[in-house]
């Protein structure tokens, strides 16, 4: 009776890696950009247990409050608590970095994808387009949106505030997405799917836009530093988020050189807010990078 | 190199046609109706009689191909309108604000070079050390700080410490070289802080790659001085990046200035792009975004022939 080869029992076969354990180990300093990140994300969601006040509740009893156990942040001019304030502010930050980040860069990937994908005429007619997008400073872009669009509040955001920083960001999206694609469409299994008669929206969705995952994360996070950034520059310009909501760029706006001798603490927290931010995306984002694409490091 | 420039330039043309096309198109086709945005802002009560005799005013009731027509025309004859709010051509307006904000910004370049050259070098000679570390953390905040912020913080320390603010107005250099710098000096390093880091962070990254080459490790082996192998192959190679980056920012140093502006209360082109669309005047709106994407594709463009006679591979291939 021949013996049947026993296969080999678990504990010889070498432990594959935890990813998660390996991305901590790897990019520490993304961990800790990925930690101020959870504590910004804490504070936007638990906003009403975490601040000790009402963000837009006005006593004129404590206005301009230096830093103390009861504001720890200070007050501004019209009493209310920065800190508060900058809690509830990250309700504003997260929501539009987040949302027009996200939808920016998915727009820009399925056009991308289908630039690359489809080529010639499509492709060059596209890519014109990009480039011309492309010869406008974001800001520039977005302050001409918002001056078109005006506001629109729902559930509230304003969302042609997010259309706004989203529109920049869609061609640079677009221009990573495409040549991704190009090589991915170079590859077997591509021809392969054509081969068995798959249609193109079938080869887009199920074959080339799943092989793009990894660069659509990097930009991603790397465009949420950029779109809060971009709030707190709108909004300290009187363009983006208005009172009495709580934002850190409005926070900062308006304010006229008495405070910065009176009451510095209303220029530092705000500021410092948005610092902490945008490092945090730019850590954890470059991190990510490193791991998810190596040939990028260079 | 003569042929390159040429073929560079014609590439331009297209490009700046399809900028001014896209820019009349993002203002009247978008949705959204800049007469009712502009009218009834804040929710102000205007009667459509009203809303329809200041479209017809503007030239907005005409169809939408003979305003595109009217456009153009005016713009092969660079002529950009005239203001809604003062009635001033735009022309003028834009000229007016031009060299305070081109000083500023050719400032805040100047500054970044000099800080980005140096301490890019100096961190990528002391690799992983304190002095490196301590290098790449002031250009990671560089990313992460807000130009504005940066400015308010500068006026807050010039109060608080020497209680002393710069002052408001704008004296040409020519005619008063200290009031002038004591003016813009401030905005010009707020803005060029970013513009430093990102350009220290290039040099490192590319003086270390070249380090790495072949001719460096023969000049080495062949018993070269080592300040002599940095001067004469290690840095003139690894400026090339940088050269890069100066376009590349181009966009920032803009967005930057807008902000800035504000902060330091200069007007310039940025404060007159946020008073545009503040006051919804949009055929100022569309001339700045016009002078501003046609000068970010010609500073790509003088970067990228300065590239190209930097480096003659790029030329030839």
């Amino acid at each position: 009776m021949a013996t049947v080869a026993s296969t080999p029992s678990a504990d010889t076969l070498p432990k594959r890696a935890n990813p998660l354990w390996q991305f901590v180990k790897v990019q520490p300093l993304g961990v800790i950009g990925f930690l101020i990140i959870l504590v910004y994300a804490a504070c936007a969601i638990g906003a009403g247990w975490i601040a000790p006040y009402d963000p837009e509740e006005i006593d004129f009893a404590a206005m301009l409050g230096a830093p103390s156990a009861q504001h720890f942040f200070g007050t501004d001019q019209y009493g209310r608590d920065v800190f508060s304030r900058i809690v509830y502010g990250s309700r504003t930050a997260l929501a539009v970095g987040i949302l027009s980040a996200v939808f920016g860069c998915t727009v820009g990937a399925f056009i991308g994808a289908a630039s690359g994908y489809f080529g010639g005429r499509i492709d060059n007619f596209i890519q014109r387009i990009v480039d011309i997008m492309l010869s406008f400073p974001i800001i520039v872009l977005a302050m001409v949106v918002v001056a078109v669009l005006g506001k629109r509040q729902a559930l509230g955001i304003d969302w042609n505030l997010i259309a706004a920083i989203a529109l920049p960001i869609i061609p640079k999206m677009a221009r990573v997405a495409r040549s991704s694609t190009l090589s991915i469409v170079a590859m077997p299994f591509i021809d392969a799917a054509r081969a068995a008669g798959f249609s193109h929206k079938r080869i887009i969705m199920r074959h080339i836009l799943p092989n793009i995952v990894a660069p659509y994360l990097i930009m991603v996070t790397a465009f949420m530093a950029q779109a809060i950034l971009l709030e707190a520059s709108l909004s300290f310009l009187g363009l983006g988020v208005t009172e009495p909501t709580p934002a850190w760029g409005l926070m900062l706006s308006g304010t006229s050189a008495d405070f910065y001798q009176t009451a510095p603490w209303m220029i530092l927290f705000p500021g410092l807010a948005i610092t902490l931010a945008v490092f945090a995306f730019n850590l954890f984002g470059d991190s990510l990078r490193d791991w998810l694409d190596p040939k990028l490091k260079s | 190199m003569i042929w390159y420039i040429i073929r560079r330039l014609l590439l331009v043309i297209p490009t700046l046609i399809g900028v001014a096309v896209a820019v009349f198109f993002l203002i009247r086709v978008m949705p959204g109706d800049v007469v009712v945005v502009k009218l009834r802002a804040d929710g102000a009560n205007v009667s459509d009689e009203m809303i329809e005799a200041e479209r017809k005013r503007l030239g907005l009731d005409k169809p939408l191909y003979a305003q595109f027509a009217d456009y153009m025309v005016g713009l092969a004859h660079f002529d950009l309108g005239k203001s809604l709010w003062t009635g001033e051509s735009v022309n003028k307006e834009i000229a007016l604000r031009v060299p305070v904000s081109f000083q500023i910004a050719l400032m805040a370049s100047i500054i970044a070079v000099l800080i980005a050259i140096p301490l890019g070098t100096i961190s990528a000679l002391y690799r992983d050390t304190w002095i490196d570390h301590g290098v790449r953390v002031l250009a990671v905040s560089g990313l992460a700080i807000p130009s504005f912020w940066l400015g308010m913080l500068i006026i807050m320390t010039l109060l608080l410490m020497f209680n002393w603010l710069p002052k408001i107005g704008y004296v040409s250099l020519w005619q008063d070289p200290i009031a002038n710098l004591s003016v813009t000096i401030w905005p010009a390093l707020s803005v060029g802080y970013r513009y430093a880091a990102v350009a220290t962070r290039m040099m490192r990254s590319s003086l270390l790659e070249v380090m790495r080459e072949d001719y460096i490790r023969t000049a080495r082996a062949k018993g070269v001085w080592t300040r002599l192998i940095m001067r004469r192959h290690a840095l003139r190679n690894a400026m090339l990046p940088v050269v890069t980056v100066i376009g590349l920012e181009f966009a920032f140093l803009i967005g930057g200035l807008v902000v800035t502006e504000q902060v330091f209360n200069i007007n310039g082109i940025g404060k007159l792009f946020v008073d545009a669309t503040t006051r919804g005047d949009f055929n100022l709106i569309q001339g700045l975004v016009l002078f501003i994407a046609t000068m970010f594709i010609f500073v790509n463009l003088v970067v990228d022939l300065l590239y190209a006679w930097l480096d003659p591979r790029i030329r030839l291939s």
